[in-house]
């Protein structure tokens, strides 16, 4: 379970977030959604300390992570999965070394177990035969799927998701909010996926947590999102031809 | 206030560069596979500019000295001295860091801004470490080659040039370079580049570090790493000339 309590973060005179708590549930896909700009990347950065907040306090299973030194956080972070937005591989590296290079940095296992491993990852990811491709070689939602490998490579407790099918065509993004969904469970971890399609929200959101202008202003499931009376929210989730259809007629279920 | 601020950035980089590696073996092929990118690949560029340099050296001594009050075995010495105290270290390293240095700036800047550099610290690596102390190291380790390389080659250009064009003889030129050698002057010549080759891979990095926004600020970021790390360099120089010549 990982804690964000109370969590202020400005940036010079803007505020971007205030006063945020969130819990992000085990063996759950948490969700943060919200329009661009409100803050959904910088709380996610906040809870996994690529941004130092103003005020708060985070709890990775009642370990405070945002008083820890630089060497502390580091065993936290080898705990830590993540998927950034554009995939972040290293472009010197194949896909290969790549998924290998959690391993060669912190673990003893022999080159032959490094590449066993790598390989199951990046089967558990549907990729094939493309070992020794290199970054600039794959497409948006192969690298996607490798980030997902090596995010998974180290058995993580927790993992993160920046906008993990964004620019992707709708199947893609389907299977990559699959793939999180099966992980998640499959490695009983944490995660936190931020996002703002809506078909993600319906599909793998089990927590959602809903920022408007810096705050924390709905919280609730994928089941009662559509019945939300929270305008601001309806503002959001009813925004395509598509989720209107899915608006509920009043008085009907919810 | 500016400068300052970069100042105190700078250090503060170089204080988390320098911390203990994750993994040692890691960080000794990284060194190795910097060497050859920043090193091994300049050859080239140092090689054609150093001969042309020694070149362009002696034919200019030889068309200045022209009174047989002044032996023409002058010549070689004054090419062998200039070459050896400033167009070896000061000028290669100059252009080192146009070469060198834009690397640096880039490669570092276009992992920072494509969240690689993001990607390291959330496995637990020191970003810092991983990225900048190897090639710090590495420019530290084979510049001197390349400089030592570069005086060899430029004292060569300049009794190419001789042969050449017939201003002056050969074996004058010859006994000219070897004429009142000093191994201090080395000591002196690679003393600077150990120097600059820092000054070179960190101030590039320091550059590629702090970008942020996209290719645009990467290009800038890769034209700054160029110019700081020329002046800083041009600064040095005269530091480090007053002090080991005093």
């Amino acid at each position: 379970m990982i804690e964000g309590k109370n969590i202020s973060k400005s940036f010079g005179e803007r505020l971007v977030l205030e006063d945020v708590s969130v819990t992000m549930e085990k063996g759950q896909t948490n969700l943060i959604i919200g329009q661009s700009g409100m803050g959904k990347t910088v709380l996610l950065k906040c809870l996994v300390g690529l941004l130092e907040f103003d005020h708060g306090k985070v709890f990775y299973d009642d370990r405070e992570f945002s008083k820890m030194s630089f060497n502390e956080m580091k065993e936290i972070r080898q705990e830590i999965g993540m998927l950034f937005q554009g995939g972040a591989l290293f472009d010197s590296l194949t896909v290969e070394e790549n998924v290998m290079f959690p391993l060669t940095m912190f673990t003893k296992q022999s080159p032959q177990e490094k590449l066993e491993r790598a390989n199951f990852c990046l089967s558990r990811v549907n990729l094939q035969n493309v070992n020794k491709l290199y970054p600039s070689e794959l497409s948006g939602g192969m690298k996607k799927r490798v980030a997902i490998a090596r995010a998974i490579s180290m058995n993580p407790r927790y993992l993160f998701c920046d906008e993990p099918n964004s620019g992707l065509d709708p199947q893609t993004a389907h299977l990559i909010d699959e793939l999180i969904k099966e992980i998640t469970i499959e490695y009983n971890m944490t995660t936190v996926v931020v996002t703002h399609d809506m078909n993600s929200v319906l599909e793998i959101g089990e927590k959602i947590y809903f920022l408007y202008q810096g705050k924390l202003w709905w919280e609730g499931t994928k089941n009662n999102i559509l019945y939300t009376e929270n305008p601001e929210l309806q503002a959001f989730v009813f925004t395509s031809e598509l989720t209107k259809r899915l608006r509920p007629v009043k008085g009907v279920g919810g | 206030m500016k400068f300052l601020f970069h100042f105190g950035r700078y250090l503060s980089l170089l204080r988390l560069a320098f911390q203990r590696p994750e993994k040692q073996s890691i960080y000794f092929r990284q060194i190795m596979v910097e060497m050859e990118n920043l090193g091994l690949a300049s050859v080239g560029i140092v090689a054609i500019i150093s001969v042309f340099m020694g070149a362009v050296l002696a034919i200019q001594m030889a068309f200045n000295i022209d009174t047989p009050l002044i032996p023409s075995y002058t010549i070689g010495f004054v090419t062998r001295q200039s070459v050896e105290l400033e167009f070896a270290p000061t000028i290669i390293s100059l252009i080192l860091a146009g070469k060198v240095g834009s690397r640096i700036a880039s490669e570092i800047g276009t992992m920072r801004v494509t969240e690689q550099i993001d990607a390291l610290e959330i496995m637990g690596i020191n970003p810092a470490t991983f990225l900048i102390l190897p090639k710090i190291v590495a420019s530290m380790i084979i510049n001197p080659f390349l400089i030592m390389m570069s005086m060899l080659l430029a004292v060569g250009g300049g009794w190419l040039a001789g042969i050449f064009t017939g201003l002056f003889p050969s074996a004058e030129y010859i006994y000219g370079i070897q004429s009142f050698f000093h191994l201090y002057d080395i000591f002196y010549a690679l003393t600077k580049t150990v120097v600059f080759a820092f000054i070179i891979a960190s101030v590039s990095a320091y550059n590629g570090y702090y970008t942020k926004g996209g290719a645009l600020e990467v290009g800038e970021a890769s034209t700054n790493g160029v110019v700081y790390s020329s002046i800083a360099i041009i600064f040095m120089n005269l530091i480090l000339t007053q002090i080991l010549l005093a």
